[in-house]
């Protein structure tokens, strides 16, 4: 086919000899289509069988998938048609028998897009190991809204290196809608989180850009975390910016515990331990809880190389709309009343450091230590605003994988 | 006429029948090549026509197997004459190129005994290649199933439950999930301290396969034979075979941070108190992998009794609870003293 075009396609000439450069094998289409008895056999069997450079492509349809499916060849593009009912490309795991995510892929520089999974088991598209994955316009939905029986997490990349997740939507995990572990430089960039109990969460990862997000009710908006006695830890250099964090009032649905489950309702950005997080430019309306929170880990644990708490957290230039008239936390209505009906739309445990020079009140917990139980709180407002560290430098992604989703 | 005919028709009969009587064996050249052939057959690993192996494979047996819905695993070795294994000090296996594992899963009360599927491990010159075959419904030969498949299964559990499931034959990046080790394939099983030849060991024929280690290696117990160690060693050999395999540092669970080979320490990262990561429903609304003590409050024994994709555990290779296993799990954690 390729041949065949080159001399009629003069203007992609370039392209094309670049693309053939880049493939010395002649790469190819495996095309799939559902329906039929076997097409959830022959779509396994098109992961299978691709090689290095092949695009599978999907066909329009719903696929009715019994099994998780499964990727471990480098440099394949998935490729369906849409993402849309009806003319998309449906990846439908709803009488799913088997396996802990609907699609796995094992293997480096993955390009997933243009389709949709829906109401998988467990997580809808896992990738562990998976360096330079590109997660673009693909549709991650349990169907019937927020239900803890939902599968844990939409996409979720973990352990790689070089991550991007553009033009995603996500709806209805009973964790975190999306969600990148132990992974670094990670860009996560105008996606659409929302009804799940997290709608972007980034735990245990160094250099992450979040921005251009919508994250709208969810029980909590956008979570940077960082947890202990796990392989990767230490999270750090976290930059959230440009991003709508709104009405995040979905009563958390998590199974109990998952850390998850202890984010309150109304929570827009919650930071928890982890060090050098930047939080800017972001519009914040309608979070019943907190706009943004800066805790750390009170949990017991055995793992002397852990920080449980936050460090050097920065907040910045955030547009804040309506917050705290309904502090979800044990003692936030008593703190809310004596308040005059709702707290500050920055609320800080008071363990670590932080910074926060936006223009708005700050309520702290006078926690410093972590061992200290909650129920000893001792809120007043607190003044952090003070100088910033010299900001990240922003995360560079390999031109590649930007050239995938131009 | 009727002489030579006759004649003819004996030479025609030994021709034919001599393929199945001389046997050709396994065949070394389709084992190195890089082909996935698409019959079981075209290794000739088993007499023709048959599900039964061809002379000169060691089959040996574990200590503490895998469970696999109750399926009865028939599990042989080949080796290319000439070469053999390394067992190092440790008890791991070095298994030379040209080897094949082959394994065979079937129920005593399903199909006579016969195999349902056969599993290939080949150690070719760009590492272990893993097919998965399941046999014809003559039972004569198997076919390559690369994208697995489910397969109806009835049959009776040892307590006399009879089971009606879809049985999973594992795609061939399934068989990778589990035999993953940094990204590669490796076997799992094999190991000095699990591995069992029975009868062949005594006869010797294990020499011909395998050597060294210098040093005896410690068995791991059986599982089910409390005269073969402690319940706490009988739960970690248990944890062993049917966990470490992904819960390692190198494994497919490597992020869980729970890892539960034979010789980690049981502590925090062993699931002794120990949060979930990134369990989601697997959780079951419980604090810890395991609470000393607590069985009911141990989500791993919560995820071993489920079989809801979204929970169970192992994520694959499982469409029955193993009830014997849980018990022991359950009685391992039971005894263990409360806050420890």
């Amino acid at each position: 086919m390729r041949v065949h075009q080159l001399p009629h396609a003069l203007g992609l000439g370039i392209a094309a000899v670049a693309m053939l450069a880049a493939f010395p094998v002649e790469a190819k289409t495996i095309s799939v289509a559902p329906g039929g008895p076997d097409a959830n056999e022959a779509l396994q069997e098109a992961l299978i069988l691709a090689e290095p450079g092949d695009i599978v492509e999907l066909g329009a349809g719903v696929w009715k998938l019994t099994d998780g499916l499964s990727l471990d060849v480098d440099k394949v593009t998935l490729r369906g048609a849409g993402t849309k009912d009806g003319t998309g490309s449906i990846l439908d795991f709803s009488d799913q028998q088997g396996a802990g995510e609907g699609l796995l892929v094992t293997s480096d520089d993955v390009y997933l897009t243009n389709f949709a999974v829906l109401n998988t088991k467990g997580d809808g598209i896992k990738s562990k190991g998976a360096d330079r994955i590109v997660y673009h316009r693909l549709r991650v939905e349990w169907t019937a809204g927020p239900k803890e029986t939902n599968g844990a997490y939409g996409v979720y990349p973990v352990e790689s290196r070089d991550v991007l997740i553009d033009s995603v939507y996500v709806r209805g995990a009973s964790d975190a809608g999306i969600y990148v572990g132990q992974s670094r430089n990670i860009v996560v960039r105008d996606s659409i989180a929302t009804e799940n109990v997290a709608g972007i969460e980034i735990e245990n990862s160094f250099d992450a850009d979040v921005h251009d997000n919508v994250a709208t009710k969810n029980t909590g908006g956008i979570l940077v975390f960082d947890l202990p006695s796990l392989p990767q830890q230490g999270g750090h250099n976290v930059r959230v910016f440009d991003n709508v964090v709104n009405d995040n009032s979905t009563p958390n649905f998590a199974p109990k515990g998952n850390i998850v489950a202890s984010v309150p309702t109304g929570t827009g950005v919650l930071v928890m331990a982890n060090s050098r997080v930047e939080i800017f430019d972001n519009l914040f309306e309608n979070n019943g809880t907190a706009n943004v929170m800066i805790v750390g880990y009170r949990y017991p644990y055995q793992d002397d190389k852990y920080q449980p708490l936050p460090r050097d957290i920065a907040a910045w230039n955030n547009e804040h709309g309506k917050a705290g008239f309904a502090p979800a936390f044990p003692g936030g209505a008593e703190i809310a009343a004596a308040m005059g009906g709702a707290i500050p739309p920055v609320l800080w445990d008071g363990a670590g450091s932080a910074i926060v020079n936006d223009d708005v009140a700050v309520l702290s917990l006078n926690l410093p230590d972590v061992s200290t139980p909650q129920s000893e709180a001792k809120p007043s407002p607190a003044d952090l605003k003070g100088e910033a560290p010299t900001p990240l430098p922003g995360i560079t992604l390999p031109a590649a994988m930007e050239a995938k989703v131009r | 006429m009727r002489r030579v005919a006759a004649a003819l028709a004996a030479a025609l009969l030994c021709a034919s029948g001599a393929v199945a009587v001389s046997e050709p064996g396994p065949q070394q050249a389709v084992i190195d090549g890089d082909t996935m052939p698409r019959k079981l057959s075209e290794f000739g690993l088993f007499r023709v026509g048959t599900s039964e192996p061809v002379g000169g494979l060691l089959p040996y047996t574990l200590h503490t197997p895998l469970f696999s819905d109750y399926a009865e695993k028939h599990r042989l070795i080949w080796i290319p004459p000439g070469q053999h294994a390394e067992v190092a000090d440790d008890g791991a296996i070095a298994f030379p190129l040209g080897t094949v594992i082959v394994k065979s899963f079937g129920w005593p009360d399903r199909a006579g005994g016969a195999p349902l599927e056969t599993r290939l491990l080949i150690h070719r010159a760009d590492g272990w290649a893993a097919l998965p075959y399941i046999w014809d419904a003559d039972g004569k030969d198997a076919t390559l199933a690369l994208a697995g498949r489910r397969v109806p299964v009835t049959f009776r559990s040892p307590d006399g439950e009879a089971h009606s499931i879809r049985y999973a034959v594992p795609n061939k990046n399934q068989c990778k999930e589990c035999h993953s080790k940094a990204g590669a394939i490796v076997p799992i099983g094999p190991k000095a301290a699990n591995i069992d030849f029975g009868a062949a060991a005594a006869r010797g024929d294990v020499a011909r396969f395998l050597t060294g280690p210098a040093r005896p290696v410690a068995p791991m117990p059986r599982w089910d034979d409390p005269a073969s160690g402690s319940l706490h060693d009988r739960a970690r050999a248990y944890l062993d075979a049917n966990c470490s395999y992904c819960h390692n540092p190198e494994g497919s669970a490597s992020n869980s941070g729970l890892f539960l080979r034979w010789t980690d320490p049981v502590g925090v990262n062993y699931g002794i108190g120990k949060r979930p990561t990134a369990a989601g429903r697997g959780s079951g609304g419980m604090e810890f992998a395991i609470k000393p003590g607590d069985p009911d409050h141990s989500f791993l024994i919560y995820r071993l009794e489920s079989l809801d994709p979204g929970i169970a555990m192992p994520e694959i290779g499982r469409s029955t609870v193993h009830r014997e296993g849980v018990a022991l799990l359950r009685q391992w954690i039971a005894e263990m003293p409360k806050g420890a």
